[in-house]
């Protein structure tokens, strides 16, 4: 029985419980000064990567991967100190895209080519990706990386049990779940029902900083990430007015009856 | 509404003529694009058509040219029919093969790719559900082309508005690729009945691709209640119901006297107050019904993602500060334990 070799993509992204401002020139949403942090989707990729080892799972290494600026070091230690065991960084300075093409981040097919290089430099034979990232929401980059290697894909996974080299996946679909089986290698998109991650230690946070973590650019890799889509404009939605209270049921119903509702 | 069809020719020459722009587009495209033409991708389960899926359809009518029906599965002929009649629809296409029931995307995907590339389809709309989220980002890389996720609308035939960051932010954007690949949010591309339409019955390829996943079975919540996703009202429960018993005593019967959906919170669903699938939010489901009730949600960001698009909101809170109520078009400070079953009970009287 063949070793698990594990990929884990994660994103720095603008954290959740920030509400996000469209900047003046509407282009993009604000992100100067804003607080990052990891996609929550892609702590739990983490979580379950982890618990595969301590579930006595035959886990070769535990491979954190993310293409982003500087910063996303961060955010590669943080995926350390929660169990991964070293960490592959691609720099990519927004605003500057190595194609010359359009500022802007990379976009899930870009991301995908690059993981499809990554996976096969690296052997690795289970990526597991959050479902999506909650800036662009795109739900993409795992279905594309499957497509890309023609492997078999796990979406939305909220049970994932690994039995030599078959893989069983409960995965949320519209109205229930449903429950997929396949063989290594696999793709496997997290849900949030997986797991509740874990709290990265202050010793495994010091820990985390002796594991290693390699830089590496576009260039290396000889990926086509032009950009696709130009964004032609970023707005602010229509705002709601908020209609004001009533002071009981009977209003309530009053009101719902005025506005149609009922 | 139609017009941008009519611009395309112009703005094909356009583009053609900008040299510092995104990828080119070759010519052998070009004809592609002046006959603008879509692919829906229909669903079906137990040979019965998903209404909601139609929303890939009013999609198709939107941007203009022809739109052909694609279904593929067993006893296929019976759906195929049925969508025939399923007006704007010129043509469906239908593949008869069991291995395309459960719609796993391991072959499902090679299918499509192979019909979109035989029919020269310029667009490709599904629908934003678990089947069109799954499917058509592996369709997408087949085809070496961004998916556009999500759209809720159309501004010309290679422009397109999508929401991000949980809907706080509206993204509007063009794209080059000759094949365009996007699912659609169905509450914003409402369908019709499935009738009036006289719809060509053909036959599609079937490039018969092993499927290396096996399909183990399924659980689905039962319920006799209008689905969420396209119910004309809903109810919501949240945190506030503090138990599973109190939110099966308390938002059942509102549900039943209105005749609406239940839907539920994060925190409600995470709790164990109810079934994951009946989560509203920004990983959940997506709703905008004629009338969206909730009672002991706050309103986070995440949840508002799913619901904000609804005609008109009404909450019960009993915290008057929660942000539910900078929505809210009726908002009603009180106790929910005693204020639902007193809405409930007047709702009946009517």
């Amino acid at each position: 029985m063949s070793g698990l070799r594990i990929l884990v993509p994660v994103k720095r992204v603008i954290d959740y419980a920030v509400k996000p401002r469209v900047n003046k020139a509407q282009t993009a949403v604000e992100t100067n000064g804003v607080k990052h942090s990891m996609n929550p989707f892609d702590e739990l990729s983490i979580e379950e990567a982890v618990r595969m080892r301590e579930r006595k799972l035959p886990v070769e290494d535990i491979l954190v991967f993310s293409a982003g600026p500087a910063k996303a070091q961060d955010i590669l230690r943080t995926a350390m100190a929660m169990g991964a065991d070293r960490g592959i960084h691609v720099v990519v300075e927004p605003g500057k895209d190595p194609q010359g093409g359009e500022k802007g981040d990379l976009e899930p097919l870009g991301v995908a080519k690059l993981l499809q290089k990554v996976v096969q430099e690296e052997k690795r034979n289970m990526v597991i990706l959050g479902k999506q990232s909650i800036d662009d929401d795109a739900m993409q980059t795992g279905q594309m990386l499957a497509g890309l290697l023609n492997w078999p894909q796990a979406c939305s996974a909220s049970k994932v049990e690994v039995d030599g080299e078959n893989v069983t996946v409960t995965r949320e679909v519209d109205g229930g779940v449903e429950t997929l089986r396949a063989k290594l290698p696999i793709i496997i998109t997290t849900d949030l029902r997986l797991h509740e991650p874990r709290y990265a230690s202050l010793p495994n946070i010091m820990k985390a900083k002796k594991k290693p973590l390699v830089k590496k650019t576009m260039e290396d890799y000889g990926v086509d990430s032009a950009r696709r889509l130009r964004t032609v404009k970023v707005q602010e939605p229509a705002p709601r007015q908020g209609g004001g209270k009533v002071e009981d049921v009977d209003g309530m119903i009053a009101k719902l009856k005025d506005l149609g509702a009922l | 509404m139609f017009s941008a069809a009519r611009h395309t020719a112009l703005r094909q020459a356009r583009t053609c003529l900008r040299t510092s722009g995104p990828p080119a587009i070759t010519s052998q495209y070009a004809t592609a694009y002046r006959l603008l033409s879509t692919l829906a991708v229909l669903e079906q389960r137990e040979s019965k058509l998903n209404m909601s899926s139609l929303a890939a359809v009013t999609a198709g009518m939107k941007l203009g040219g022809s739109v052909t029906g694609f279904v593929a599965g067993s006893n296929i002929k019976a759906v195929a029919e049925e969508a025939a009649k399923v007006e704007g629809l010129e043509k469906v296409i239908y593949v008869e093969n069991g291995a395309y029931d459960k719609g796993l995307p391991e072959n499902y995907a090679p299918l499509l790719v192979e019909n979109i590339k035989k029919g020269g389809f310029t667009h490709v709309f599904a629908g934003h559900s678990a089947f069109g989220k799954n499917l058509m980002p592996r369709v997408a890389a087949m085809l070496d082309t961004q998916q556009i996720s999500d759209i809720t609308g159309i501004e010309s035939e290679d422009t397109f508005v999508r929401p991000i960051y949980a809907g706080n932010a509206i993204l509007t954007v063009q794209i080059a690729d000759p094949i365009k690949i996007i699912t659609v949010r169905g509450t914003a591309f409402a369908s019709g009945e499935a009738q009036g339409g006289s719809a060509s019955v053909e036959e599609g390829v079937d490039p018969k691709v092993e499927c290396p996943t096996e399909w183990v079975s399924e659980d689905l919540a039962k319920s006799d209640r209008p689905d969420l996703a396209t119910a004309s009202k809903v109810v919501s429960g949240g945190r506030g119901l503090k138990s599973k018993e109190e939110f099966d005593r308390l938002m059942p019967p509102l549900a039943d006297a209105l005749g609406a959906a239940i839907g539920a919170s994060r925190a409600a669903v995470d709790s164990g107050f109810a079934d994951n699938s009946l989560q509203v939010g920004q990983t959940g489901k997506n709703v905008a019904p004629q009338l969206y009730l909730c009672a002991g949600i706050s309103g986070a960001i995440q949840h508002l993602a799913g619901m904000k698009d609804s005609k008109v909101i009404a909450c019960i809170n009993k915290d008057g500060d929660a942000p539910i109520f900078q929505v809210a078009d009726v908002g009603l400070v009180g106790d929910l334990f005693e204020r639902v079953p007193e809405l409930t009970e007047k709702l009946k009287a009517q």
